[in-house]
């Protein structure tokens, strides 16, 4: 039973949502359709369409190896912050322990802190200790800001898991691994799986820590960046454009994947 | 069983707090020492000095530190404003829309900030998305409003959406309905409820989603040179000039030890009144 003034509230928070995303996705919108161009400057309304950048950048060799680079970088820095993570969550939301509000704060300060700071940190960092800069150490640097990140998204799904199964096993007389492997793990999937989400797309994205930290390797928020205070070059509109739409087509397969996940196991308990 | 407990927390932290000892806090020690040793030196065998921090008091940087400040502040106050109420639709109106519309607004938080200011700057460049179209339709002939403050303003209120939003939403939802629903029978203005209940209890997710905000805007340096056309140079861009163009890694340290110095006052104050257990849903 709603009232009048509370289905306006509603209906002007809904116009508001809309206008908000439209604007959330004007820049996007603006890059693609200057990729689609095929003159050399970008003039709107467009009056020669076409792929002809599409298909420089896409056979560009330059381009292949930045893409690379960004990919190895994403992939390893997503497999390492699960392991160190999916332990982090345990401590920061599972287990009762005497360091563990001083352990949630130190998980947050890192995200808590200029990026670029950060890097520039890490740059002094590495220098000190004589590593030569390259995409392993810009792996590095990635993991100082995403581990915490995915510690806090693996702790969400910690915080509805229910300690007494795992308690229930180990009277059964199950060992701590076998716990670990048949129970924890299993429960937990949905937020591993998003940790892992968030891993590979924020790395994939970052460009602050990347900056100072790649050394002679570049990844593709970098060369975006180096092409764009250079001056225009349609180029960079189709590798902003590829960029865009591989972050929604993994977020939203992801989202499916979860959904399927999350199926099977109701499936499973029921 | 506790004793079981307390040592598998301890365990189960100790990869995570190695790795930030390593890789956190030894290059916020490093840093910290590096701002003492003398000016344009590469190294940590110098004589300690203060050089560095007096160089800074006396040169005009002050200015890039209070507007990345007041930039910072401003940025918060207006997300504040224009994500409430979408955050109050993610937990109270959308239902099972809610989900897409999270997702709506969690996919640009993985495309880098410069690639989406970059659009920005399509937008609104002569000749670009808006002007060109208000040309073609209208014949207006606008100025360009990029290489602004203003727009630097903006740029920055775009990026740092999401961190508002969803701490704002996690806030919200800690709101019980049935604690509303009493005050509204209890006969209290929707005014009322919202500035008694609705308010009040919904802000740990305001604090941390302001404190998020304001700390990344502090840092933020992409906005001024993508579209602002260094009409603001903010302090990161002082700190990384120091590092690169003018290679006083030494007087860059000491500038970044001051921003650390701010953001760290500012995180500790915070977060020592919020409790994170109920924020994040513990039950």
């Amino acid at each position: 039973m709603k009232t009048r003034a509370v289905r306006i509230r509603h209906a002007l928070i809904v116009v508001w949502t809309i206008a908000m995303v439209i604007f959330v996705y004007l820049p996007s919108l603006s890059i693609t359709l200057a990729s689609l161009t095929s003159s050399r400057y970008f003039i709107f309304p467009i009056n020669k369409w076409g792929l002809d950048w599409w298909r420089k950048t896409l056979d560009s060799i330059q381009i292949h190896q930045i893409l690379e680079t960004s990919l190895v970088i994403a992939l390893v820095v997503t497999a390492i912050s699960i392991v160190l993570a999916f332990f982090g969550a345990l401590a920061f939301a599972r287990y009762d322990w005497k360091g563990r509000s001083w352990f949630q704060k130190l998980i947050l300060l890192p995200i808590f802190f200029p990026q670029s700071v950060l890097g520039l940190a890490l740059l002094l960092w590495f220098n000190a200790i004589g590593l030569q800069l390259s995409w392993q150490t810009a792996v590095f640097a990635h993991l100082v800001w995403i581990v915490p990140v995915v510690t806090l998204v693996i702790s969400i799904q910690v915080y509805s898991f229910d300690p007494a199964i795992e308690e229930a096993a180990y009277d059964l007389g199950a060992s701590r691994l076998q716990v670990l492997r048949e129970i924890t793990i299993p429960v937990l999937m949905p937020g591993i799986f998003s940790g892992g989400l968030f891993a590979f797309l924020l790395s994939w994205g970052n460009f602050p820590l990347s900056l100072f930290t790649t050394g002679a390797d570049t990844t593709v928020p970098e060369y975006l960046y180096a092409k764009m205070v250079a001056g225009y070059t349609p180029g960079v509109p189709v590798l902003g454009t590829i960029s865009t739409v591989g972050a929604i087509v993994i977020l939203i397969g992801g989202y499916l994947v979860m959904l399927a996940l999350n199926r099977r196991r109701r499936a499973g308990a029921g | 069983m506790s004793e079981r407990r307390i040592t598998a927390g301890a365990w189960s932290a100790s990869p995570v707090i190695l790795f930030l000892l390593i890789g956190f806090a030894a290059p916020l020690a490093a840093i910290i020492v590096f701002s003492f040793m003398p000016p344009r030196t590469f190294g940590f065998g110098g004589q300690p000095t203060f050089e560095n921090y007096v160089t800074i008091f006396e040169s005009t940087t002050y200015i890039s530190l209070l507007w990345s400040l007041g930039f910072a502040a401003m940025t918060v106050v207006i997300l504040a404003f224009i994500c409430y109420p979408v955050a109050y639709g993610l937990v109270r109106v959308f239902g099972r829309w809610s989900t897409l519309v999270t997702l709506l607004f969690v996919i640009p938080l993985f495309v880098s900030e410069n690639v989406r200011l970059y659009g920005w700057l399509l937008f609104f460049i002569k000749n670009g998305v808006l002007l060109g179209s208000l040309k073609s339709m209208f014949g207006l002939d606008l100025e360009s409003i990029l290489f602004t403050r203003g727009i630097v303003l903006f740029g920055m209120v775009y990026v740092y959406i999401p961190f508002m939003l969803f701490p704002l939403t996690l806030g919200i939802s800690m709101v019980p309905n049935e604690t509303r629903e009493a005050a509204r029978d209890l006969g209290a203005t929707r005014w009322q409820v919202f500035r008694e209940v609705e308010l009040p209890l919904s802000l740990p997710g305001l604090m941390i989603g302001s404190l998020l905000t304001f700390v990344l805007a502090v840092g933020a340096i992409a906005e001024a040179k993508v579209l602002g056309g260094q009409q603001i140079i903010p302090i990161a861009h002082d700190i990384e000039i120091a590092f690169t163009y003018a290679q006083n890694w030494p007087l860059g340290a000491a500038l970044s030890v001051l921003l650390m110095l701010i953001v760290g006052a500012l995180v500790l104050l915070v977060l020592r009144r919020v409790d994170l257990d109920r924020l994040l849903g513990r039950r």
